[in-house]
């Protein structure tokens, strides 16, 4: 039995570093699960860097894996306005980035793909008063050349449509379902995917006909699939928070981060990627 | 049933090229050192090595061409390999169910051939339970299970201890007796190989060096090797009439021959003397011993000089004449004990 | 050899470990007790975070008894579906030799160094609706893989069956082939020797190896959510659960992960008992 432990713990050796994140870690080590179900972190919190030299300082931004473009160019846009400093991104799941927020990961900034997701670090007294910066909608994709020929919400319903969905305890899964319901729509998935870039995959790779996937995912998919617009997707907005972390480590520099964000410079960065305005 | 074989097995650095000829009901002795290629003549024999050249016939009938499974041959194996996972009988009745017996059937002859090798009672047992004697008894049965027409021996006695091979080798000695096909015994003990076998043939460096009953072999050797392992000093010289030289060395010899001839002759006919003895200078060296060891009862001396012997003498002459290694001494054999023969 | 019970070849098995009597030098029991702790203690962190409290209750749900049936069922049929390929592939492996065969043997260990969920992106290219292979069964016979429990079972063992060939491999080669000699000239076909000597006689490293394939496949994540997707009842197996339910519910995670790990404890601690009681009586 121990031999899958060791190659998984070999895949992300940044994880093991982390013994504050006992119970996410275990939780991998004990299921497997970990290595290969949230998005790929570049930047791993605390993945030993010396301690900043006097001038050159790191900002550390823990964001929803949706933001990775947007956020990452917004990162230059900062260290350019702010010489010396470097920005470190930690992308994943909100609700993973989370849990890395409670267990003691020192981010200076938080990003959320839900307000819900916030949540539970603001319950936790960890951040300060958080401030939807970016609205995402859902889109249908489908993959190219349409095969099913879907043109609107209720075609999804149809039996012989295969769909994949988000599961309803991540985001994008949760406003799927607020989206059909106020449709009224009955619609049986194939999958229930954990995360919405594995939902789009399905749809790019022709695996499915049709998935609800966020318009910014659509976007970033290059033309893998086409994203049809729905009216019922206003009825299942998803906002996005950002939130100084409290007792972040370079507080000045996360408070001046979270300015560009909700600046008319981080908005054009952000509507340039799908996202709308607040 | 006979066995006619040209075995030609070439592999990098050996190559074996050997004739066989064995009569139905009879046993010859492969005998030969290490590495000399008996059991890759065996291995040939069974299938389990490809000939490279060659044939082998079986009553008539080309059988290099079969693979191992359709040959009809029973091999001993050295360490028998009997299967662990099943017992003495299923060992044992593998054979024929193979060959497509019914199951009941295979175990009755199973039990029937374990029976005549006084293992009635072990049917049951797993070959781990089993002492070495017994291990290669069940063995034995396995291999003569398939009917075989020709059956092979690897060094059949040699993983048991001494007092155990005493009792096997007769026991193994009476059943290939009753075995009425062609057998193929492989050792590099001359002792199995003479009960056991009607005749020998020495292998030495991939080819036969000398074939004969165990007597003709044990009386003429031919080789340095074959010599060594019936005990006697073993020379090339030349003849002519009544006297054999090899070397510096004159025999006498009561055969009367000509040309290039063996010399043999037994430690025991050796006599050693402090001082040259008086009489013939035929059939006496000066030699220097190079070493004393013990053998059975008496002293085995060697000699080195212008030939090197061994010579038996009793403790007592040990004792009598002082002898010591390094020591020049006169060594001298009687010319009735000395035998020459052709080379 | 002065007595001599057994000349045949076989390993002495007995209860007691082999070796030079005496205590353990420290250089080897301390990096083994920091192994030991290493780890068993992530276990103890899910037994002390685990809700003690509300563990009937969640357990009661039927979505767990679902995953877990699923689970058993999925790894139980992928092993065997590994034993099917994996141990003829191990056979020719082992017994033959043919151009290419390092190289081979070096793709087939791909599954362990590859991410699972690339593993599973693999397979949805060549057994997906759009796949090289998939499209074929889709057209030809109507077979669709993905979102399946039979895709479960296709990405389960594509994961776990180089463990199952490891070891049967590794098992092979330290048979003694000399066995499978003298069964041949007993007459025996290859296949028969196969089958009734060279199979008993590695059959504890077939059994090593298809319960290392089997806890592999019961924790497969990757492959499977990429493959076959995640649907409570077809596809959606323990640890995908326990992934999801650690989104919004880490307690619940916990349960899973607890109910997983007990239960295959129970099996394969089950299993060696009856294996070495067999084995040795």
């Amino acid at each position: 039995m121990r031999a899958p432990r060791v190659i998984r713990s070999a895949v992300r050796p940044k994880r093991l570093s982390r013994w504050t994140a006992a119970v996410p870690l275990a939780l991998a080590l004990a299921v497997g699960a970990a290595a290969c179900g949230a998005a790929p972190t570049p930047a791993g919190p605390g993945s030993g860097s010396a301690p900043p030299a006097a001038g050159a300082r790191t900002l550390t931004v823990f964001a929803a894996a949706s933001l990775t473009g947007a956020f990452t160019e917004l990162g230059r846009t900062f260290e350019a306005a702010h010489p010396g400093t470097t920005v470190r991104f930690n992308f994943g799941s909100s609700a993973t980035l989370a849990q890395q927020i409670v267990q003691g990961a020192p981010a200076d900034v938080f990003a959320a793909a839900s307000p819900a997701t916030m949540k539970t670090v603001t319950d936790a007294s960890l951040a300060g008063e958080p401030a939807v910066f970016a609205r995402n909608k859902l889109q249908i994709a489908v993959p190219a050349g349409n095969p099913a020929g879907i043109d609107e919400l209720k075609d999804l319903a149809d039996a012989r449509v295969k769909v994949a969905l988000c599961a309803a305890q991540v985001p994008c899964g949760a406003a799927a379902v607020k989206a059909l319901d106020a449709a009224g729509l009955t619609v049986t998935p194939v999958t229930l995917e954990q995360d919405v870039k594995a939902t789009l995959t399905k749809a790019a790779l022709g695996e499915v006909d049709a998935a609800l996937v966020y318009a910014t995912d659509v976007l970033a998919s290059g033309g893998k699939v086409r994203g049809i617009a729905f009216p019922e997707a206003d009825e299942a907005i998803n906002d996005y928070p950002v939130a100084a972390l409290s007792g972040a480590p370079a507080g000045d520099l996360a408070r001046r981060f979270v300015d560009l964000v909700l600046s008319q410079r981080g908005g054009d960065v952000l509507t340039r990627a799908g996202f709308e305005a607040p | 049933m006979s066995l006619r074989a040209r075995l030609v097995v070439e592999r990098p650095a050996f190559r074996l090229d050997a004739d066989l000829d064995v009569a139905a009901g009879e046993v010859i002795a492969l005998l030969g050192p290490n590495g000399a290629g008996k059991t890759t003549a065996l291995r040939a024999l069974a299938g389990l090595t490809p000939l490279t050249a060659g044939s082998i016939e079986l009553d008539g009938r080309p059988v290099h061409t079969l693979p191992a499974e359709r040959r009809p041959v029973g091999v001993v194996f050295q360490d028998y390999l009997l299967f662990p996972h099943l017992s003495a009988l299923e060992n044992v009745a593998f054979g024929p169910r193979c060959h497509g017996v019914p199951r009941a059937e295979a175990r009755r002859t199973a039990a029937a051939l374990l029976e005549r090798v006084g293992l009635a009672g072990h049917a049951s047992a797993k070959p781990r339970q089993l002492s070495g004697g017994q291990a290669q008894r069940v063995a034995l049965a396995r291999a003569l299970a398939v009917r075989p027409r020709l059956l092979l021996l690897d060094e059949p006695l040699a993983a048991l201890d001494a007092h155990t091979r005493l009792e096997i080798r007769s026991g193994l000695r009476r059943h290939l007796a009753d075995f009425d096909g062609a057998t193929v015994l492989v050792t590099h003990d001359p002792l199995d190989a003479m009960v056991l076998a009607d005749r020998l043939v020495v292998i030495e460096g991939g080819a036969v060096v000398q074939r004969g009953t165990s007597a003709e072999v044990a009386r003429r050797p031919r080789t340095d090797y074959v010599a060594r392992l019936v005990g006697l000093n073993l020379y090339r010289g030349t003849a002519d009439g009544p006297e054999a030289r090899v070397g510096d060395v004159v025999f006498s010899v009561t055969q009367r021959l000509h040309g290039p001839v063996f010399v043999a002759f037994s430690p025991a006919a050796v006599a050693l003397y402090r001082s040259r003895p008086d009489g013939s200078p035929r059939n006496l060296w000066r030699g220097r011993i190079d070493g004393i060891e013990r053998y059975g009862d008496n002293i085995r001396v060697h000699l080195e000089g212008p030939i090197t012997a061994s010579a038996d003498v009793t403790p007592a002459a040990v004792a009598d004449l002082d002898l010591s290694p390094g020591q020049e001494i006169w060594a001298a054999v009687k010319a009735a004990e000395t035998h020459a023969y052709p080379a | 050899m002065t007595t001599s019970p057994t000349p045949v070849r076989g390993r002495a098995r007995g209860p007691e470990p082999a070796g030079v009597p005496g205590r353990p030098p420290w250089p080897l029991l301390v990096p083994a007790l920091a192994g030991i702790a290493f780890l068993v203690l992530p276990l103890a962190g899910l037994l002390v975070r685990a809700p003690w409290s509300t563990l009937p209750q969640r357990l009661a749900e039927p979505q767990v008894l679902q995953a877990l049936r699923l689970s058993l069922v999925t790894a139980t049929v992928a092993t065997g579906v590994c034993l099917l390929l994996g141990v003829p592939l191990a056979w020719l492996l082992a017994r033959t030799d043919f151009p290419g065969r390092r190289l081979l043997r070096a793709l087939i260990t791909v599954p362990l160094v590859l991410p699972p969920v690339v593993g599973g992106v693999a397979l949805l290219l060549v057994l997906g609706r759009r796949g090289l292979v998939g499209q074929w069964l889709e057209s030809a016979f109507g077979i669709s893989l993905p979102f399946t429990t039979a895709g479960v079972v296709v990405a389960e063992a594509f994961v776990a069956m180089p463990f199952l060939v490891i070891s049967v491999e590794g098992a092979l080669r330290a048979a003694d082939p000399r066995f499978e000699e003298a069964a041949a000239t007993l007459g025996a076909s290859r296949w028969t020797v196969f089958r009734r000597v060279t199979l008993p006689l590695i059959a504890p490293g077939v059994l090593a190896g298809a319960v290392l394939c089997w806890a592999r496949a019961l924790g497969e994540f990757g492959a499977t959510i990429t493959f076959a997707g995640n649907f409570p009842g077809s596809t959606q197996t323990m640890p995908l659960a326990v992934y999801l339910a650690l989104e919004t519910d880490p307690e619940a995670a916990v349960v899973l992960s607890l109910v997983l790990l007990a239960v295959s404890v129970l099996i394969l601690a089950g299993l060696r008992e009856r294996w070495v009681n067999r084995v040795g009586g």
